[in-house]
């Protein structure tokens, strides 16, 4: 229980201070490169590596590599969306959300698994 | 080379729920990702470190906020405000090159080497090819 309220509160912390970053520097381009921050990783990955260790953590930053490829191809397609058809940015990046899971878990079914 | 500035009064347009919402929302995806990881080992475990967490409500916040600068001078800020979070993206579309090689750094690095050094060094990995990445981009677009 404590390891989770542990995780909860490094990782609120963490996301935060990345998320403000992103909300003082300019311009808008450049902030954006902080809403692609390991914010998750650098929270959650000590403590994996203290309580199962460095074996199973890199199996995960392995995987986190297939995840980042999903992200890359959300955000690109979130924001060719709104430069295209200006739709509200909340809808947007919800209803374009299942692309992150597609192309990340069909990433490790055809790429993960065989090795 | 577009300048880079920091501008703190931004921080007063966030409003208090805002960031308590950030904060709910980067903790419970972290404490997800470590569920998830525990229940279904860590090569599913693994893709949610590169979940877009709070990307959805980052972006959201960035159209409200020029929305509503827009609105005090009495325009419709809502095409701007679409602008600036699809500008937003593109930037975090960048930021992932820089995450896969942070990710790619620690799983060759990772089981031979202290893991707080290498998770350091990915750390930089991560903002060199990011920052890299964005002057090549702002330069080619000048």
């Amino acid at each position: 229980m404590n390891d989770y309220l542990i995780r909860f509160i490094v990782g609120g912390t963490v996301v935060s201070i990345f998320a403000m970053l992103g909300d003082v520097l300019r311009p808008k381009s450049f902030a954006g490169l902080f809403g692609a921050a390991p914010s998750i990783a650098l929270a959650t990955l000590g403590l994996t590596i203290h309580q199962r260790g460095k074996a199973f953590a890199s199996v995960e930053t392995r995987s986190m590599i297939f995840g980042a490829i999903a992200f890359l191809a959300y955000s690109a397609l979130v924001s060719w969306v709104l430069r295209r058809y200006r739709p509200p940015t909340l809808l947007a990046t919800i209803s374009l959300m299942p692309i992150w899971f597609i192309v990340s878990f069909a990433l490790w079914l055809l790429v993960g698994r065989l090795a | 080379m577009r300048r880079i500035d920091i501008n703190l009064s931004s921080l007063k347009e966030t409003r208090p729920h805002e960031y308590l919402l950030r904060f709910l929302f980067g903790g419970t995806c972290t404490v997800l990702a470590g569920l998830i990881a525990k229940r279904y080992g860590p090569g599913i475990g693994g893709l949610f470190l590169a979940f877009p967490a709070i990307f959805p409500a980052s972006a959201s916040l960035i159209e409200d906020h020029e929305r509503k600068r827009k609105a005090e001078i009495g325009s419709d800020g809502r095409r701007r405000g679409r602008m600036a979070a699809s500008l937003d993206s593109a930037g975090a579309s960048l930021g992932c090159f820089g995450l896969l090689a942070f990710a790619a750094v620690l799983w060759k690095e990772l089981t031979s080497h202290n893991a707080y050094l290498v998770i350091s060094a990915a750390a930089v990995v991560w903002g060199l090819v990011s920052g890299a990445l964005w002057l090549v981009r702002s330069n080619v677009r000048r």
